[in-house]
This record gives C-alpha cells, structure tokens and sequence, in this order.
C-alpha cells in the first residue's frame, strides 16, 4: 500500500528530517511511526500525502509512485487518503457538519447523501449533538475529533494521523484510540505519528522507531 | 455531467454568499465597477442620440450645380441631359435663375436688395439627388460635375452635418479607448479584490487543497465572484444611465414644449444594455481568472 525507498527529505536550510528511509506498509495494516519531537515523523507522514517532495528516493502509494505523479493527479491521491493534521487545520468560520462535509463537497458527493454520511462520521466520533457549533466552540478533544471526522467521512482506504492524541488526557486518548482500531477493522490501512506510548500498548500496532530522520524496525509488540 | 453542475451550482452559491458576507465591501466594489461601465455606456448613449438627431435634421445630402451666367439655353439644357443620363443621379431638380431671384426676394431682409439690382445675377442652378448619399461617393460626383463645361462651381449641401459626422467618428474612437481604458480598470479592479480574498481565505484554499480539492474547485467561487461583481456593476451602471436619461428628458420636455416640439433622449436599448452586462461579466470572470491563476501557487502550500 505504501512503500519508501531510500527517501532523503532535506528541507530548505540544509536541514536533514529523513535519512535514506526504506519502509513498507501493507494493505489493511495498523502502523505506528514512534520517535522523539523532531525525529522526523511528520516530514515522513507529508511525503506519503504528497505534501511534501522527497530529494530523493521513491514513495510509492496506492501503486503509484509519486515522483513522477503530475501535479495535476495529486488531488485524486489525496482522496484515497484521510489526514488528521496536528494543528487539525479546522476552518474556523464554519459549523462542525459544514467541516465535515468538506470533502464530500470536493469529490462531488450529492448533497443528501452527504449530509447522511457527515452526520453518521459525526455520530460516530460523538459530535452529532455538536453539528451547528462552530470549531472555537469545542474542546481541544472535541475538535480533535471533528478532525477525524472529516478524515473519514468520505472512507478513504489509508488514515495518516499525526499526533492524534497530542494533547489529550488519559480518557480521550483511550477514545480516539477505539475510534482508529474500529477504522483499522474495516479494512483502512491506519498509520500513526506519534510519541504515545500508552496508545502504541493499547493498540499493540506495528511499531515503526524514528530516531534523527531514520528508520529503525522493530517487532510488532509494544515496546 | 450531474456532478459538473452540482460543483457549478455550489461555487455559485458560495460566491453569492461571499458577496453578501461583507455587504459594506461588496457595495462599494459594484459602485466602482459601474462607475467604469457607466462612463462609456453614458457617452455612447449621447453620441447615438446625437447622431439620431444629426440624421433627422438633414435628411440626405444634396449636390446644387450652378451653371456659368454665361450659359446658352442651349448649354443648359445640354447639363440637364447629361445629369438625367448620369447613373448616379437619382433625382434632379432644375431652378432657373428668375425662380431664384424671385426667392430671394420673398426671403426675408434681402428684399431690398434684390430690388435694387438692376439685373439678375442669379446663375441657374440643378439641385441633385445623389442614389448613394455616402460622403466620398458625394465628393467625387460633386468633383466630375464641376469639371463639365459652362458649370461654374457645385454645392454640398449639408456640409455642416458631413463635418458633424466626422467630429461624431472621432467621439466613436475616443469612446472606444475610453471602453478600452475602463474594461482594463474593471480587470484590475476584480483582480486586486480576488487577490484580497485569497488572502483572506488563505487557510481555507489550504485546506480544501490538503484533503483533495483540484484548482478547478478552488477556482471557480472566485470566477463566479468576479462574474458576479461585473455583472451587478454592469446592472448599476445601467441605472445610473437610465436615471441620467430620464433626469435630462423630464427636464427637456420643459424646453420641447416652448418650442412646441417634442424631444427626447433614447434610452440605452434593451439589446445594448445586455451586451454590457454580458460584457462586464466577462470582464469580471477574466480578471478573477487571472488573479487565481496568478497567487494560487502563492497562497497555498506545495
Ligand atoms: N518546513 C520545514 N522547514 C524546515 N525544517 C523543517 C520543516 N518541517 C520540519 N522541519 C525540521 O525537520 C525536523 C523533523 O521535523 P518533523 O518531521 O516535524 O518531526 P516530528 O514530527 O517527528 O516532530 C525538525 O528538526 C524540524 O525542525
Ligand atoms: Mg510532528
């Protein structure tokens, strides 16, 4: 599903987050990628969403290798993927269901089925009493979960979650944690960046360590 | 297709609500727009009405041919044949010069004068028709007339209206640089207001591009906004014309009926008010298109 080969971000400045990173997610997987702030999980993360350009090496997802993709199809990529962001780029001028509904919007999606399927992600993350409340309204945990709301409104086959429980307590981590697993078991290949370690116990994942851009693999047990 | 015009639909809608989102701004942008448009539109209703008015006054220019005074019967007669054979005359009308004198001396103050002469000096005189009233087609007739024996000199007549006429060309040209001026200033305009609400929206084009939202899709509210703008503009400016019209009749029926004649403005026709709105509009969607096309790389990540 998504495979990295020899991948080298340098980012402008001269600065190295990712070292000649190879690594393979299969199709249906729970991946975690584990490190410290700065060890270059979300750099890893923007390369796989195209976000980001590597240097050098190859990102292939979904059977296409990015590097040669035209700018043009990058768009149709990202619709196969769910992102939830760390600063969980909410627009802040619309209610939670017109958050929600944004993706549908972009792919076309007919009005009433989307307002369907918006309301049962809503559900699902429990916001559905929240629709009309605009962003700003809601806890941070709140609207983490709009975040992840969105990510998979539109069910996309890949999750790419960057530290989806960030700054969260115990109990909302634990939350978000049952909503990826739940996510995981219908099929979606769900990657993590993360530094939770009580979530990588909780969902004993594949555990994929960081460390200063580069990629060190370890067994699929908790650490 | 459903779903092209469900994403044409939607844009639409989100730019009617951008325009109504900041009424205060919006307002103002349509004042400047139809300022612009109403400039030339307002020009080319006087130089229409002008040219109507010029086109009633002199009905169709005429050619006086005035023979020599010291023409033979003979010679005269000769002129009349040659002007009824030529195929450029369409009609002819022969004054001999005691009708002449005898009108001058009916016409007012010149009475006496004529009075006093102690004979005619009055040449005779053909008034012609010409069968195609275009100026050069006049001009060159009225040049191969003149060249003909015994015809002492030939008469333009209406030469006011023709001098008129050629003042009225260069009020089209210099409408045409002055539409040409505005359309760019309308471009500019719509341009710099797209370029404020990308900035504006800059997280939302951010976001929508993360999560899979083509150019297209980001593009077109902005195209409807700008489309929009010169199309409300266009209609604003169509109301300042009309209102101005209007003004200036209700004030000229006042004067027409001093003169015991009736006079009016035309409107803007119906037909010209809807090729400057479908123009404006254009112009509107061009600017907004050229001012995406310009700070979308700008604005969003990649
Ligand atoms: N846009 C950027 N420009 C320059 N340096 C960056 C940029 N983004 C991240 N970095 C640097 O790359 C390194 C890895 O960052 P990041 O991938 O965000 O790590 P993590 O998500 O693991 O905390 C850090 O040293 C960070 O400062
Ligand atoms: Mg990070």
């Amino acid at each position: 599903m998504i495979a990295l080969t020899n991948v080298t971000k340098r980012y402008p400045g001269g600065h190295e987050a990712v070292k000649n990173a190879t690594l393979s997610i299969e199709r249906g997987e729970m991946v975690f990628l584990m490190g410290h702030s700065g060890a270059g999980k979300s750099t890893l993360l923007k390369l796989i969403a195209a976000i980001e350009r590597p240097t050098s090496g190859k990102v292939v997802v979904n059977g296409q290798n990015l590097g040669s993709l035209r700018a043009r199809a990058i768009p149709y990529l990202r619709r196969n993927l769910g992102l939830v962001f760390q600063d969980h780029k909410l627009l802040f001028d619309r209610s939670a269901f017109e958050n929600v509904m944004l993706p549908l919007n972009i792919q076309g999606y007919d009005r009433r089925d989307a307002a369907r399927r918006a309301r049962a992600a809503l559900d699902k993350v429990g916001l559905l009493g929240h629709e009309k409340a605009l962003p700003v309204t809601l806890s941070c945990g709140e609207q983490q979960r709009l975040c992840i709301a969105r990510a998979v409104v539109h069910r996309p086959a890949v999750l790419l979650a960057d530290e989806p429980t960030g700054n969260l307590d115990a109990a909302y981590a634990a939350e978000i944690g049952e909503l990826f697993r739940a996510f995981n078991q219908v099929g979606a290949t769900v990657v993590i960046a993360t530094h939770d370690v009580q979530l990588a116990e909780r969902l004993a994942p594949r555990l994929i360590a960081i460390a200063s851009g580069r990629v060190d693999t370890l067994a699929a047990a908790a650490a | 297709m459903r779903a092209w015009l469900l994403h044409h639909a939607r844009a639409a809608g989100a730019a009617l609500r951008k325009l109504g989102r900041s009424p205060l701004s919006t307002l103002f942008n349509i004042i400047v727009v139809a300022i612009a448009l109403a400039l030339p539109a307002g020009l080319y209703v006087a130089l229409t009405n002008i040219q109507q008015a010029v086109r009633t006054l002199s009905p169709e220019p005429q050619l006086t041919v005035f023979v020599a005074l010291e023409a033979s019967k003979a010679e005269v007669s000769l002129i009349d044949t040659r002007l009824k054979e030529h195929p450029q005359v369409a009609r002819l009308r022969y004054v001999p010069r005691e009708r002449a004198l005898e009108d001058m001396k009916r016409a007012s103050g010149m009475g006496g004068i004529a009075e006093a002469l102690e004979r005619n000096p009055l040449p005779d005189a053909f008034v012609v028709d010409a069968a195609d009233p275009a100026p050069d087609v006049m001009d060159r007739l009225r040049t191969e007339i003149a060249a003909w024996p015994k015809v002492a000199h030939v008469q333009l007549d209406a030469e006011w209206a023709q001098r008129l006429d050629a003042v009225l060309k260069v009020g089209r040209v210099a409408l045409l640089l002055l539409a040409t001026v505005l359309a760019f200033s309308l471009v500019a305009i719509t341009f710099n207001t797209i370029r404020l609400q990308m900035l504006t929206q800059r997280e939302e084009i951010e976001v929508t591009t993360l999560i899979g939202a083509t150019d297209g899709f980001i593009r077109r509210p902005f195209l409807y906004y700008g489309a929009g703008l010169g199309l409300l503009g266009g209609l604003a400016a169509c109301g300042f014309v009309w209102t101005a019209t209007t003004v200036l009749n209700g004030a000229l029926i006042d004067l027409s009926y001093l003169y015991g004649a009736r006079w009016e403005v035309a409107q803007l026709s119906w037909r010209d008010s809807a090729s400057l709105l479908a123009f404006a509009a254009a112009l509107g969607w061009l600017g907004a298109w050229m001012s995406v096309a310009r700070h979308l790389g700008r604005v969003r990540p990649r």
